[in-house]
C-alpha cells in the first residue's frame, strides 16, 4: 500500500501530537494519589473518594497503600516531628514522577499549631506542587487541587521536574 | 536469635526477647505493622511478635500524631482554647467542645439555658452517629465489604452538611461554646434533622442487611478478639468496647449532663464480649441516638442559647450601637477575654469511643492554666494486646478496627 493510499483510508480518522503532549495527557488522567491518612484532613480526603463528589471523574480513584504504586502523595493532616522521618521515606519509595498535595492548614504551614510538636509545613521536607486552604479543605477544594495539578501535569511533558 | 537480646527498632523502641521459641519449636518472628498501613486506623505503629501467623505479644508505639494540644491550650485565652479541643478528637469535635465547655462552666458556675442544652445534645448526638459511620465504613473496608463505605459516608455528608447549616463549618464546628452555643438552630436545620431522623433507621437497616447475617462478616468477627467483662474493667475501657463486654455503663444514664436524663433511650450491651458484639452495640447505639435526636427536635425548648452573662460572652449586635456598656464588654472581650476562678473541674461525657473527659486548672487568669483531655482512645488501647493474643495477623485488623482508636484522640 502506498503513502497516499494510507493516508486516503485513515482519512480524518488520525490524529497527530507531540509525544510530550501525549505523555503528559496520559498522566494527568490518571494520578494514582497514595492512601496516606494523617489526622483530620484525612476525613475529607475519604470524603472526596466517595459517591456525593467522586475523584474517580478525575482518575484518581485507585487509592494505592504501597507508595510504589502511587504518583501523588496528599499529606491530609499535621505532621508531627515524629512523623516526618517517615513521610520523607515513604515520599522516597515514590516512583518518579511524583506530585505533593499539601492539605489543609496544618501540612501547609502548621496551621493554629505553632508549638513544639508539629512540623511548621510540609515544604520543609518535601517540595510541593498544590496547597490546600482550609482547616479541614472541603472536598471540593481538593478536587480543585487535584484539576490545578493535573493541568500542571499535562503542561510538563515527559521529564516534569527536569 | 541468640538466647536474651536486646534490639532497637528504630525511634527509640526497643525490644527484648528471651529465647522464646514457638510452639513448633521455631523463632518468634518480630514484624512492624504502621505507622503508615492501610488498616490501622491513622498512624498506629505496632510492633508484634508472630509465632507462624499467631500473634504472640503486640505493642502499640503511638506518638505519630502528638500535636501538643493541651500546651497549645495553654497559650490560648479561654473562649480560643475550644478550637483546639475539636481538633484533638477529629471525629467527634462537639463532644469535645462539651466536655472543655463543661469543665469551664463548672469554675465559672454558670448554667446554661434549656434550649442550649438541648441543642448541644442535637450535635452530641449526630456527631455520635457520624463517628459510628467513620468506624463502621472504614472496618466495613478492611474486612472485605467495600461497600459499606460508600454507604456511610453517603450518610456521613448528610450530617456534615447539617453541621454546615447550624455553625457554618464542616468538621471542626467549635459550636459548642463555654456559656452557651455558637448560633441558634435555622429553620432548614430543623427540616434537615427531621428528614435525617426519619430516614436514618431506615439507613441503618440497608447496612444491617449487608453485614449482620453476613457468613463472612460473622466468620471473620464472632469469637474474635474476646475481651470478657472482668478485663475490660481492669484495663480501663469504656464506651461500646466495655458495653460489647456486656457491662451497661454509659455516662449518659450514670452520670448524666447537659439534660441526658430527659430523654428515653436505652443502653445496648452485648455478652458476646468479641468483635461482633461491639459491632452490634455500635448498630445499636445509633438507632437510639436517632431516637435521642427525635425526642430533643419534637421538644426542643424556646428561650435564649447562652448564658445572660456580658463577662463571658459578647453582647447581641443590636445593643452594641445604643448601649456605652456593651461596647465596652465587647471591647474587653475580644482584646482579653474572661477570667475564670482560681481552681480545677473535671468534667466528662461520652463520646463514641467512651468516657471523654476534660480536667481544667485556672490561676484566675484569663487563660487556662492546664487543660488535660482524658482520651477515651488511648484508653482503650490497652486492651488489644489481651484481644488480640493467640489470634492470626488477619484478626488483629479487625481487631484494631472494633476497638476505634483515632490516633488524633490518643496522641492529642
Amino acid at each position: 500500500m502506498g503513502i497516499e493510499a494510507l493516508a486516503e483510508s485513515l482519512g480524518q480518522n488520525i490524529l497527530t501530537t507531540t509525544l510530550g503532549k501525549l505523555i503528559g495527557w496520559g498522566r494527568g488522567n490518571s494520578v494514582w494519589p497514595l492512601q496516606f491518612g494523617l489526622a483530620c484532613c484525612a476525613m475529607e480526603m475519604i470524603h472526596t473518594a466517595t459517591a456525593s463528589v467522586d475523584i474517580a471523574r478525575f482518575g484518581s480513584e485507585a487509592m494505592r497503600a504501597s507508595p510504589r504504586q502511587a504518583d501523588m502523595m496528599i499529606v491530609s493532616g499535621r505532621v508531627s516531628q515524629k512523623m516526618a522521618p517517615i513521610l520523607r521515606t515513604i515520599y522516597d519509595q515514590m516512583p518518579e514522577p511524583k506530585w505533593v498535595i499539601s492539605m489543609g492548614a496544618c501540612a501547609s504551614t502548621g496551621g493554629v499549631f505553632n508549638n513544639y510538636a508539629l512540623l511548621q509545613g510540609v515544604d520543609k521536607i518535601v517540595p510541593v506542587d498544590v496547597y490546600v486552604p482550609g482547616c479541614p479543605p472541603r472536598p471540593e477544594d481538593l478536587l480543585n487541587a487535584l484539576m490545578i495539578l493535573q493541568e500542571r501535569i499535562k503542561a510538563q511533558g515527559i521529564t516534569p521536574r527536569s | 536469635m541468640s538466647d536474651s537480646e536486646t534490639g532497637t527498632i528504630g525511634q527509640g523502641v526497643t525490644v527484648q526477647r528471651t529465647g522464646e521459641h514457638g510452639a513448633f519449636g521455631g523463632e518468634l518472628l518480630t514484624v512492624n505493622f504502621g505507622p503508615h498501613h492501610p488498616s490501622t486506623h491513622g498512624v498506629l505503629r505496632l510492633i508484634v511478635d508472630l509465632d507462624g501467623e499467631q500473634v504472640k505479644r503486640l505493642t502499640p508505639v503511638i506518638g505519630y500524631l502528638h500535636t501538643g494540644i493541651e500546651k497549645q491550650a495553654e497559650a490560648l485565652r479561654w473562649q480560643q482554647a475550644v478550637v483546639v479541643t475539636d481538633r484533638h478528637d477529629y471525629l467527634s469535635p462537639p463532644i469535645n467542645n462539651l466536655a472543655y465547655a463543661l469543665a469551664v462552666e463548672k469554675l465559672l458556675g454558670v448554667d446554661v439555658p434549656p434550649r442550649a442544652d438541648a441543642l448541644r445534645v442535637i450535635m452530641c448526638e449526630l456527631t455520635r452517629i457520624a463517628s459510628h459511620l467513620v468506624w463502621l465504613g472504614t472496618s466495613g473496608i478492611e474486612l472485605g465489604a467495600s461497600t459499606m463505605l460508600m454507604y456511610c459516608f453517603r450518610e456521613r455528608d448528610t450530617i456534615l452538611d447539617m453541621n454546615e447549616e447550624i455553625s457554618g463549618f464542616r468538621m471542626h464546628t467549635s459550636y459548642i461554646r463555654p456559656g452557651g452555643v455558637m448560633a441558634d438552630a435555622t429553620p432548614r436545620f430543623m427540616d434537615m434533622l427531621d428528614k435525617f431522623c426519619d430516614k436514618m433507621p431506615g439507613n441503618v437497616d440497608e447496612y444491617e442487611a449487608l453485614l449482620t447475617m453476613n457468613p463472612i462478616f460473622r466468620s471473620r468477627t464472632i469469637g474474635i478478639g474476646r475481651l470478657p467483662a472482668e478485663d475490660a474493667k481492669v484495663l480501663g475501657a469504656t464506651g461500646p468496647m466495655l458495653r460489647g463486654s456486656g457491662v451497661k455503663w454509659d455516662l449518659r444514664k450514670n452520670m448524666p449532663y447537659s439534660g441526658y436524663e430527659n430523654y428515653d433511650f436505652e443502653v445496648p450491651t452485648s455478652d458476646l464480649c468479641d468483635c461482633y458484639g461491639r459491632y452490634l452495640v455500635r448498630i445499636k447505639e445509633m438507632r437510639e441516638s436517632v431516637r435521642i435526636l427525635r425526642q430533643a427536635l419534637d421538644r426542643l425548648p424556646d428561650g435564649p442559647i447562652n448564658v445572660d452573662d456580658r463577662k463571658v460572652l459578647p453582647p447581641p449586635r443590636e445593643e452594641l450601637e445604643t448601649s456605652m456598656e456593651a461596647v465596652i464588654h465587647h471591647f474587653k472581650l475580644f482584646t482579653e477575654g474572661y477570667s475564670v476562678p482560681a481552681g480545677d473541674a473535671y468534667a466528662a461525657v461520652e463520646s463514641g469511643r467512651g468516657e471523654n473527659g476534660c480536667y481544667v486548672v485556672s490561676d484566675g487568669t484569663h487563660k487556662p492554666r492546664r487543660v488535660k483531655f482524658r482520651a477515651a482512645s488511648f484508653v482503650n488501647l490497652q486492651p488489644l494486646e489481651r484481644m488480640a493474643m493467640n489470634h492470626m495477623v488477619a484478626d488483629m485488623v479487625a481487631i484494631i478496627g472494633t476497638a476505634d482508636t483515632v490516633l488524633g484522640d490518643c496522641d492529642r
